[in-house]
């Protein structure tokens, strides 16, 4: 019988064993998790500080899950040293596992710039993990006062989370702009303004230099105080199982379109890996959760003997922030046009006749349209993408290809 | 299995597709009751322009990104059919971001709502497909290769 090791027990090692299930009904499927906890929904954390949804419901899948799909599950232990001419993963309660096929699931880890000081304030969280949240909320009190070191996607959820369970958020971030890694300018101002008007203060092109207790001094000069503080400054991916082995690495470990790693019969899905943009044209870390499914998805095809490509993979996040929706896909390279009405910016990104990117804010009906205009390489000169920038609609294709998407089996 | 098929140059415009379907999820018993003055939420959606006009529901896909890209793990398949557990969703349109046919929409309250094809409700067989005047939606077997 088959052994399949997953090292990681996300959304990506929930992709590659239903993947695998996909192939292969009877194979042995081991997944070793770091977190003493059954799969959840990662992004839901801030969610659930805002009393959105609980324990219960975060779960990604059932109860029986793992029982469903035959799955052993070693819990609380982490993989140390994978050998890949043995084909054997070594745990660090000493117990090594046997496989014909690996997957590095392994995810990413907030990365902690190294603070002067930062040994001297008593109060501090990463935002990233269910153990993380929970910690926090057990430091939550409302006249905290909360600093947040970072204004991406994770500090600025990390603020609407927990706003209304404190007295005063202050987010800085040394870039010169909110959510810097998929927003412009203008349309990061736009965010920026709707958090501000929402109780959340920014101090941006700005950071902590140190820490003293419970003050923060400020490379502009300016000090900070506060009671909670919460590092969202970025992430790592964890590289190290396959590095470690030999595998080749970048920013994060290094797939083809079938998830492949450098290394024979080992595998990687997920926030731990770098793929391939297709928006952009470039490897690049995609750390977002459609990624990770779709990713542990393939690998598990491959690695049970199946026939996956996944080979359209690009950024997009949907990110609301008290009522108001953001929407980013693809690159923001190329010729870009814009829609602007009150409370509504939507920004096309073209080049080489192809739709590569686009920011939408506060108005996002239906915008798989675009998506798909992205990630399937529509050719602009067989659509009318004009007639669709104000709203979008399926008008855009020709009656053939409606047929096709309404009249058939999709 | 039975899906919702589009003729479109059948369609008339008429958006009683988009009343069926907000009355036949409302779980009340009167029509009027049910919709009179309000501003619905329907699963299905006409489109178009001045000459083209085509309902737009859900296209329960044999490989569907919905499924794939809800973050809170709240979509799944069910006998073909791609249902929601509207409990655990939190309303952040991951799945409107990637559905390529624009079949998603939220309800009143925030949270995702999406055609099941009305096998969650009394009715037990689409209603935009019963009230349709002119055949422009059918609820039909169509070569289906799974």
């Amino acid at each position: 019988m088959s052994r399949y090791v997953i090292v990681g027990n996300g959304t990506a090692a929930v992709g590659c064993i239903e993947g695998i299930r996909r192939v292969n009904t009877d194979a042995e499927i081991t997944v070793v998790s770091e977190e003493n906890h059954s799969v959840y929904s990662r992004p839901l954390i801030s969610y659930y500080l805002e009393g959105k949804t609980d324990l219960e419901r975060m779960k990604y899948r059932g109860d029986d899950f793992y029982e469903k799909n035959g799955c052993r599950v070693i819990y609380g232990v982490r993989a140390t040293a994978l050998d890949p001419s043995a084909k054997t993963v070594t745990l660090e309660n000493g117990e090594t596992l046997s496989y014909d096929a690996l997957c590095s699931a392994t995810g990413s880890r907030p990365f902690v710039p190294p603070f002067e000081g930062l040994d001297t304030v008593k109060q501090t969280f990463s935002f990233m993990t269910l153990d993380d949240v929970l910690a926090l909320e057990s430091a939550l009190t409302d006249t905290a006062r909360v600093l947040i070191v970072g204004a991406g996607l994770i500090g600025l959820k990390c603020a609407e989370g927990i706003r209304d369970r404190v007295g005063s958020i202050t987010v800085c971030d040394l870039a010169d702009r909110v959510l810097s890694s998929i927003l412009d300018t203008d349309c990061a101002a736009l965010v920026q303004s709707h958090l501000e008007e929402n109780g959340i203060r920014f101090m941006l092109q700005d950071s902590a230099a140190r820490f003293d207790g419970n003050t923060a001094y400020m490379k502009s000069g300016q000090t900070v105080e506060f009671d909670i503080l919460v590092l969202a400054v970025g992430v790592r991916a964890n590289i190290e199982l396959v590095k470690d082995a030999g595998g080749e690495t970048g920013r994060g470990i290094l797939i083809n379109n079938r998830m492949e790693t450098s290394l024979p019969h080992v595998f990687a899905a997920g926030d731990c890996t770098e793929g391939y943009d297709a928006s952009a044209g470039m490897r690049r870390v995609l750390a977002i959760l459609p990624n990770a499914y779709m990713q542990g998805h393939t690998a598990g095809v491959n690695m049970a003997g199946g026939d996956a490509v996944f080979d359209n993979a690009i950024p997009m996040n949907s990110i609301g922030f008290f009522g108001l929706h953001t929407m980013t896909a693809g690159s923001g390279d190329g010729e870009m046009t814009e829609e602007r009405s009150e409370g509504i910016v939507k920004r096309f990104f073209t080049k080489d006749g192809l739709l590569k990117g686009f920011m939408l804010i506060g108005q996002t009906d239906r915008a798989g349209i675009y998506t798909s205009l992205i990630r399937e390489k529509i050719p602009l000169d067989t659509i009318d993408l004009e007639l669709t920038k104000q709203a979008a609609s399926n008008l855009i294709f020709s009656q053939d290809t409606r047929k096709k998407k309404f009249g058939g089996v999709v | 299995m039975k899906r919702v098929y589009v003729n479109e140059e059948w369609c008339l415009g008429c958006h009683l597709c988009e009343y069926n379907c907000a009355f036949a999820n409302s779980g009340m018993k009167d029509m009027a009751l049910a919709l009179k003055d309000k501003k619905i939420f329907p699963r299905i959606h006409v489109e178009g322009d001045d000459r083209i006009t085509f309902a737009v529901s859900c296209r329960h896909c044999t490989d569907p990104l919905c499924v794939k890209s809800c973050i809170a793990g709240a979509i799944s398949v069910l006998d073909g059919v791609v249902c929601i557990d509207q409990t655990k969703c939190v309303g952040c349109l991951t799945c409107v971001l990637v559905c390529p046919y624009g079949a998603l929409a939220p309800g009143e309250s925030g949270v995702m709502q999406k055609c099941e094809l009305c096998m969650g409700n009394a009715c037990g067989a689409p209603a935009c497909v019963t009230g349709c005047p002119n055949n422009a939606i059918v609820y039909e077997e169509r070569n289906d290769a799974t």
